[in-house]
């Protein structure tokens, strides 16, 4: 196996703040430093990239220190959480910007699909935008002439082909930007999210074009996506960033894993209180411990999520009770148990979710107790979150699968 | 896995050096400069009643417009050249600078989307502006044309074109250099600072009055002809002037013009090249 791009070292450092009043006199200053051979002054107080600090610095580094190699012939996924370098490093790959440290080489043509109909000119005719678009990604007249009928049939515009793309659905739009750019035949393509556009079938055909290119031709995909069932899909290797540094690089089921753990950082997976003076609650009833097992959850895994509740009453007969919100604040089930804590006491309740039963999503867990007569107690919205991530599919849709609950259904079919 | 540093054919590093200009990038892409320029002239009269009729229309209008407030108002001398003929001849030129200065100042201020998504030579596009341009030019010289000879017919002025004409692809070389290295200038500095952007666009029309447009040089004496004369442009409308409706060519000026603008576009092209490398992160 061939290396095809080699990254290494790469850092990128961006300027915060509005670029106004005041820049030619930091220009000058920075200009001066380099001027007496010393270091921009600047690049000693730029922070690394963490969109949840306010930092006091001008600048950031959007990355830092990014090296990993991609060989040839294999789809690369790249995950990450918003802002955790992924588009910089796309930027620096398809040459829209370059790297403010470091060093990146590459074999072959690089073709990026960084977003939709890149160089569409709106006047032009489909047929028109074909040859400007093929030729801005670098293909000759005579090759793209030579494609034609192959990108238009592949995007399904044949009847729109004389029409200025102005007029074009934005789905039409997609697929014959799509078109243009796998059949451009470069050693290396970078697809971001295109995936998330555009029905089942083109979708379908896209994805094969991508392993066609990849197992077949040789070539080379580095694959930017939120959609976790595709790049488990289509990739055996993954690199994750975060807050512009590579975490981690190899299997993809390994590194899905640890973006998910990574996730869960932000989210509120476990809480547990030592004494009752800093449990949540109040003075009925305090949550002293509650918990989303396992770590890593995916579409077919079973939920366990149990609570530790102390009784701060005489009162022993209550009812635990809890709402689950899916991302759209819609409430997918609400349960609830009758349980006995002796007075001044604690009980474990624990609820036992069956896998292949919620879609993926990120939830939240709405905590209610009452008393066995329903007298409200205790409400804690937001006690817990977790997400429940998609898992590879042996099939062509890799799209988002529509449902609040995913569960599955004996079915019966004659004919 | 062996590695061996010749087989890279992409290498992405910082900030290059002040002359790292790839030329055979260049050439690579010439198919992209080909689809460019067919674009700026088909895109222009889409959905126009009139479409290619425009691009007469416009100048004759604008030159009507001189005649009649620079000739006919103000009484500002043509040097015994028919009107309608001398404001042609110094527009025509002039046009062409102007127009190859204003498309190539914004380019990157308007083509920001694009460069933010795709990398192809960004020389490409104010390249692709002065070669249509030179359609436009070449549609105006067919006018000049057509009204020389109702002059003529009319007997109004006999036919002055001499051996002078010769120079007339110079002239072209030396306007498009000029409007590309001026531009290129502008549109690396708009960049950063966006004020320039509206300076040209009437610096442009100001700067008509120091080139010899609707007036002829013959008219200053001392150093205010220097001053004129320093004016690059002057060199060219005057020299074109001389070999459509006769006269005499200064070849000193007009090699001093040939060599600013040489200087102008390769500190242009310098400059450029170095704005779009990072231009992404600022505009």
């Amino acid at each position: 196996m061939s290396i095809v791009i080699k990254v290494e070292h790469v850092s990128k450092m961006y300027r915060l703040g509005e670029v106004g009043t005041g820049t030619l006199t930091h220009d000058l200053n920075q200009w001066w430093a380099r001027l007496r051979g010393k270091e921009d002054p600047s690049s000693k107080i730029a922070d690394l990239n963490d969109r949840t600090k306010v930092s006091d610095s001008q600048y950031v580094w959007a990355l830092k220190d990014v090296s990993f190699d991609v060989n040839q012939g294999e789809v690369l996924g790249i995950i990450g959480r918003n802002g955790a370098g992924k588009s910089t490093l796309l930027k620096i790959l398809s040459r829209t910007t370059l790297p403010t440290e470091g060093i990146i080489r590459a074999k072959g043509r690089i073709a990026s699909l960084l977003e939709v109909g890149t160089g569409f000119h709106p006047e032009l005719t489909g047929r028109e935008n074909i040859f400007q678009n093929g030729a801005i990604l670098g293909m000759t007249r005579h090759e793209i002439r030579r494609k034609f009928d192959e990108i238009v049939d592949f995007a399904g515009v044949a009847k729109y082909i004389d029409t200025p793309v102005k007029r074009y659905s934005s789905g039409m739009y997609v697929r014959l930007a799509f078109a243009v750019a796998a059949h451009l035949e470069p050693e290396i393509l970078i697809v971001d999210e295109v995936l998330a556009v555009g029905d089942a079938e083109f979708q379908k055909k896209c994805l094969g074009k991508m392993k066609d290119v990849s197992t077949n031709d040789g070539r080379t995909v580095l694959f930017v996506s939120h959609n976790l069932a595709a790049v488990k899909t289509l990739c055996s290797r993954s690199v994750l960033m975060s807050q512009g540094t590579v975490r981690d690089i190899g299997d993809t089921n390994q590194i899905v894993t640890q973006y998910v753990k990574l996730n869960s950082d932000y989210m509120t997976r476990r809480i547990e209180y030592k004494g009752e003076d800093q449990a949540p609650g109040n003075d009925k009833i305090k949550v002293l411990r509650a918990e989303v097992t396992p770590d890593v959850i995916s579409v077919d895994d079973p939920v366990t999520i149990s609570f530790e509740l102390l009784n701060m009453m005489h009162f022993t007969r209550f009812k635990v009770s809890f709402d689950l919100v899916n991302s759209s604040e819609q409430i997918v089930f609400s349960t609830a148990v009758d349980i006995t804590i002796s007075a001044r006491g604690s009980a474990s309740a624990k609820c036992y979710i069956p896998g292949h039963f919620l879609n993926d999503d990120i939830y939240s867990v709405w905590f209610y107790m009452f008393t066995d007569e329903m007298t409200p107690l205790l409400l804690l919205k937001d006690m817990l979150n977790f997400e429940i991530i998609d898992k590879s599919r042996d099939y062509a849709y890799l799209g988002k699968i529509n449902g609040v609950v995913r569960p599955i259904l004996r079915w019966e079919t004659s004919g | 896995m062996k590695e061996s540093n010749e087989d890279w054919t992409i290498v992405i590093k910082p900030q290059t050096g002040l002359f790292d200009i790839d030329f055979k990038e260049l050439l690579q892409y010439r198919d992209l400069l080909y689809i460019f320029v067919r674009r700026d002239l088909m895109a222009v009269y889409k959905q126009t009643i009139l479409g290619p009729i425009w691009f007469f229309i416009q100048p004759l209008l604008t030159t009507m417009v001189y005649a009649f407030v620079y000739g006919g108002i103000a009484n500002i001398g043509t040097d015994g050249k028919p009107r309608l003929l001398f404001y042609l001849t110094g527009t025509v030129l002039w046009a062409y600078f102007s127009e190859c200065l204003v498309s190539t100042s914004s380019t990157f201020t308007a083509n920001a989307s694009v460069f933010g998504k795709v990398y192809f030579p960004r020389v490409i596009l104010p390249l692709a502006k002065v070669i249509s341009t030179l359609f436009k030019m070449g549609i105006q010289m067919i006018l000049l044309a057509i009204a020389y000879a109702v002059y003529i017919a009319l007997g109004q002025y006999s036919f002055q074109v001499n051996g002078y004409i010769l120079t007339l692809p110079l002239l072209i070389i030396i306007m498009a250099n000029l409007g590309l290295g001026v531009g290129m200038i502008v549109t690396s500095l708009t960049i950063k600072y966006r004020d320039l952007q509206y300076l040209v666009a009437f610096g442009v029309q100001l700067l008509m009055f120091a080139a010899p447009v609707v007036y002829p040089l013959s008219r200053f004496h001392g150093k205010m002809l220097l001053l004129l004369k320093l004016n690059p442009v002057s060199a060219v409308i005057e020299t074109f002037r001389a070999a459509v409706l006769g006269g005499t060519v200064d070849w000193y000026m007009l090699g001093y013009s040939f060599m600013i603008s040489t200087v102008l576009l390769a500190a242009g092209y310098v400059i450029f090249n170095k704005a779009e490398k990072s231009f992404i992160d600022t505009v």
